[in-house]
């Protein structure tokens, strides 16, 4: 909930009223739980043996993508985009693999704080340049993703470089029961960190402010150009997380970005994200991102052709957007 | 007391701006006194809208000096301005639409209880603070607007067209609680075209024209027609324009069909029961002060929007409109005042003009070049449209652009032309070239609805007009009674009893006070 003035519960039937109005706003979200679960379903089905391995695979594969979906969420609720996340990933993947090759723990630890100083730093210059220059966001980060795709290059122009032991091993393996992986938890605890507090706070109000209408954010006395910097920012520092996750799942620097960046939109398109701003949170896009995987399984489980297995995931989004669409709309006319 | 008074809560000297070299401000002044509801109050243009701007912290002054409290004020966006002391609620509502209320509040830091008890004052207590505000009734917005500047306690609160979205019950909730800041040590400045609710809650009204402020009236009963009368200036004295040759204006035959009949046309709430008839041969003039439903009025005349309700008549046959393209094919053109709506900019002046006449029937074969630019030579030559830029069109003149948007009509045969404000920013030489061109149109028996926010084209252009106020026609005045004075009175729907003379008025009065006091002294 959104509210910041504390409203202690009384009673049950309060409670309950309060988790029926929460329901009601984040429909998307739990319609997008359902589906999951219809697709895991689908999934044990169609492979009976998928179990606790599986699952473990699966969330080190999504780690990446899921920060990079989360990275496109900020900036997309403040009414921006940033077509620039894939590269920044690149970027921080491959400044953490050749800093940390070779070099002991506490470096390390090092190494990952100055890449999100990093992230943060190439966000705010994104951030920075789209209300300077008042060049459109698409144009500014379409050309930032060229720049930062090649300053990646430069540093590392193949596949290599290392990744600290310690951070390979906080995403491997499952946490108590087998069935819950390092890699979620490690996913849940950075975003939780960074989006709950922002989300309750005034800046977080802002960011949706911003994206919700510019006119009358201004009127309400948000510092509109500011807000739009950290929003970049913010964008910056999940890539830079992204890139972290690349290289630790990878164990080398990727130099080369990959489709993160239309992957992210994607996610947060399928995880209730208006691309108008102003609407959407980032669980959403986090469990988008599990759903598009599990499509994926599932299509090369039932045995179907990796190249058609694209195309249909695309036919799913586009069919999941439209009911979801069509649902809004006939709540509005009744 | 008397020295308080004399001390002013918030004072403007001479402020000006200039937008090039466009006068928006010349010397503007405002003085509102601690305690009072102040009017502010000028026609389309004399500057209001800029002054209102300069005081929230939309626009910086050229120069001039504004304080509060006695404190120099420079504000550059609402949030300073409001810490300097003014918070002002606007036209429509500042509100962000994906949030919900109570997230609103906090975005403003507005304090919630006092916020709640300003709504149950304003009419709307039960109010659920976690309805997201796009779910909200327009009405609903702009009382929870109000609140929330109210709850911040401002030294001075301004209030911009605050009632016009209101139903009655609410607009009278509003009026009370505004009058009540009345003797406190905050003021209110109030905007609004309703004189009947300046006359009700206003202490005193300044007046705007041309940029300047022309005067300061002490509200009182019959100071409507001195607020008029300094928002007129020496037109007001001045004598009738002549109207032009009016000789030549053909009678209308009495069993003519109109071109175009409405019949109780309402638009949601912006505009209801309007009925006219537009005949071949005429302009009819449309006077209205701005957003009183003219917008609404042409949207659907053109077919870009559809009526909630009444009958549409074209040649007396009921037609029903669901794209401009339907509204094109009845013969219903549309002349935008914004030119941008209308024209391809980047393109040539050549296919603007041939756009709409080869859409129809070119489909999608090919186009019929010489006699496309046999039209579009003839159209051009008509309008006398300067072609030097014709390769781009948003490298001509504003004045030259309108007659790209007329001319690409004209073009096509023209049987009923709808023009919204088509001479608004454009230079006089070229207005007179329109009046004249409107005039040659109706001459040549097609059917002219003009809408004009300078009152003095009526006269110029027109046959008779109809005046729209609050979404509703409230008079039909003949072309030769048309003067500024009249449409603007009745613009602001001062009613026609006020313009009787003398004698007819005094009469008139003595037999209604005969007739409806009660039986006095035998």
């Amino acid at each position: 909930m959104s509210s910041g003035e504390a409203t202690v519960p009384r009673d049950r039937a309060e409670i309950v009223a309060l988790a029926g109005s929460w329901a009601r706003r984040n429909v998307w979200t739990l319609g997008l739980l359902g589906l999951l679960v219809v697709f895991f379903a689908v999934t044990r089905i169609l492979q009976p043996n998928y179990g606790p391995a599986a699952i473990q695979g699966l969330a080190i594969a999504i780690l990446p993508i899921a920060f990079a979906a989360v990275a496109q969420a900020v900036v997309v609720i403040s009414g921006g985009i940033d077509l620039s996340v894939g590269s920044m990933m690149a970027l921080a993947s491959v400044t953490s693999a050749v800093l940390m090759k070779d070099q002991g723990d506490l470096f390390g630890v090092a190494v990952v704080v100055g890449v999100l100083l990093l992230g943060l730093v190439v966000g705010a210059i994104n951030g920075a340049l789209v209300v300077v220059t008042k060049v459109p966001d698409i144009v500014v980060t379409l050309a930032m993703s060229f720049v930062w795709a090649g300053t990646a290059l430069l540093i590392l122009n193949t596949p290599g470089g290392g990744a600290a032991p310690w951070l390979m091993a906080i995403i491997s393996g499952p946490l108590g029961t087998p069935w819950l992986p390092k890699a979620m938890v490690v996913l849940a605890v950075l975003v939780a960190v960074v989006w709950i507090p922002l989300r309750r706070s005034t800046l977080g109000l802002s960011l949706y402010a911003l994206g919700s209408s510019p006119l009358a954010a201004f009127r309400s006395g948000v510092a509109v150009g500011p807000t739009k910097i950290i929003a970049y920012t913010l964008t910056g520092f999940f890539s830079a997380l992204g890139g972290l996750a690349l290289t630790a799942t990878g164990g080398v620097g990727a130099p080369v970005p990959g489709s993160y960046t239309l992957q992210s939109v994607a996610a947060i398109v399928l995880g209730g994200v208006s691309l108008a701003g102003g609407r959407g949170g980032v669980l959403g896009p986090i469990i988008a991102v599990i759903v598009l995987a599990l499509v994926r399984t599932d299509l090369f489980f039932a045995g179907v052709d990796p190249n058609w297995s694209t195309a249909i995931q695309g036919a799913i989004l586009i069919g999941v957007v439209m009911f979801g669409s069509l649902v809004a709309m006939r709540r509005v006319r009744v | 007391m008397i020295d308080v008074g004399s001390d002013l809560l918030l004072s403007a000297t001479d402020v000006a701006k200039h937008y090039g070299a466009v006068v928006a401000l010349r010397s503007a002044s405002l003085a509102v006194r601690p305690g009072e509801v102040h009017a502010l109050m000028g026609a389309n243009g004399a500057g209001k809208s800029t002054l209102v701007k300069i005081l929230t912290g939309g626009v910086r002054p050229d120069h001039g000096e504004i304080l509060v409290r006695g404190k120099p004020f420079a504000a550059h966006s609402p949030s300073e301005a409001r810490r300097g002391g003014i918070v002002s609620v606007y036209q429509e509502p500042a509100l962000i639409p994906d949030l919900d209320v109570r997230s609103n509040l906090r975005l403003t830091q507005s304090p919630v209880d006092a916020t709640r008890h300003w709504l149950a004052e304003l009419g709307i207590p039960d109010l659920d603070l976690t309805d997201i505000v796009r779910d909200l009734p327009l009405a609903s917005l702009r009382i929870i607007d109000l609140a929330r500047a109210l709850a911040i306690e401002p030294d001075v609160l301004m209030l911009d067209e605050m009632t016009a979205a209101l139903p009655a019950n609410l607009t009278e909730r509003v009026l009370e609680v505004i009058g009540r800041q009345k003797g406190t040590d905050r003021s209110v400045i109030f905007i609004s075209h309703r004189l009947i609710e300046i006359a009700a809650v206003c202490d005193r009204a300044t007046v705007l024209r041309e940029g300047s402020t022309v005067g300061v009236v002490d509200v009182s009963a019959g100071s409507e027609d001195r607020i008029v009368g300094l928002m007129l200036g020496d037109i007001a004295r001045g004598g009738p324009v002549e109207p032009a040759d009016s000789s030549a204006r053909a009678a209308r035959a009495a069993d003519a069909v109109p071109r175009l009949t409405t019949r109780n046309l309402t638009v949601g709430t912006k505009l209801s029961d309007v009925s006219f008839d537009l005949y071949p041969g005429e302009v009819l003039g449309v006077v209205a002060l701005e957003g009183q439903g003219q917008d609404e009025l042409f949207d659907v005349l053109s077919g870009s929007e559809r009526p909630s309700g009444g009958d549409l008549l074209v040649d007396g046959a009921a037609v029903s409109f669901r794209h401009p393209a339907d509204a094109i094919r009845a013969g219903l053109v549309y002349v935008p005042a914004d030119r941008a709506e209308a024209l391809l900019m980047q393109r040539s002046v050549r296919e603007n003009i041939a756009l709409p006449f080869t859409t129809p029937f070119g489909a999608w074969g090919p186009i019929d070049v010489r006699e496309e630019r046999r039209k579009v030579d003839k159209a051009i030559a008509t309008l006398q449209i300067d072609t030097r830029a014709a390769s781009e069109v948003r490298r001509l003149s504003g004045g030259n652009q309108q007659k790209v948007t007329i001319a690409r009509w004209v073009a096509g045969g023209v049987r009923t032309m709808l023009c919204f404000d088509p001479t608004r920013g454009i230079d006089i030489g070229t207005k007179q070239q329109i009046y004249q061109l409107l005039r040659d149109l109706a001459a040549a028996g097609a059917a002219v609805l003009l809408y004009t926010s300078e009152l003095k084209e009526i006269q110029l252009a027109c046959d008779r007009a109809i005046v729209i106020f609050g979404g509703r026609i409230v008079a039909e005045i003949a072309v030769v009674d048309a003067d500024e004075a009249t449409l603007l009175r009745a613009a602001y729907d001062l009613r026609p009893e006020e313009l009787m003379p003398d004698e007819v008025a005094s009469a008139a009065v003595a037999v209604e006070a005969t007739e409806t006091s009660p039986a006095g002294p035998a």
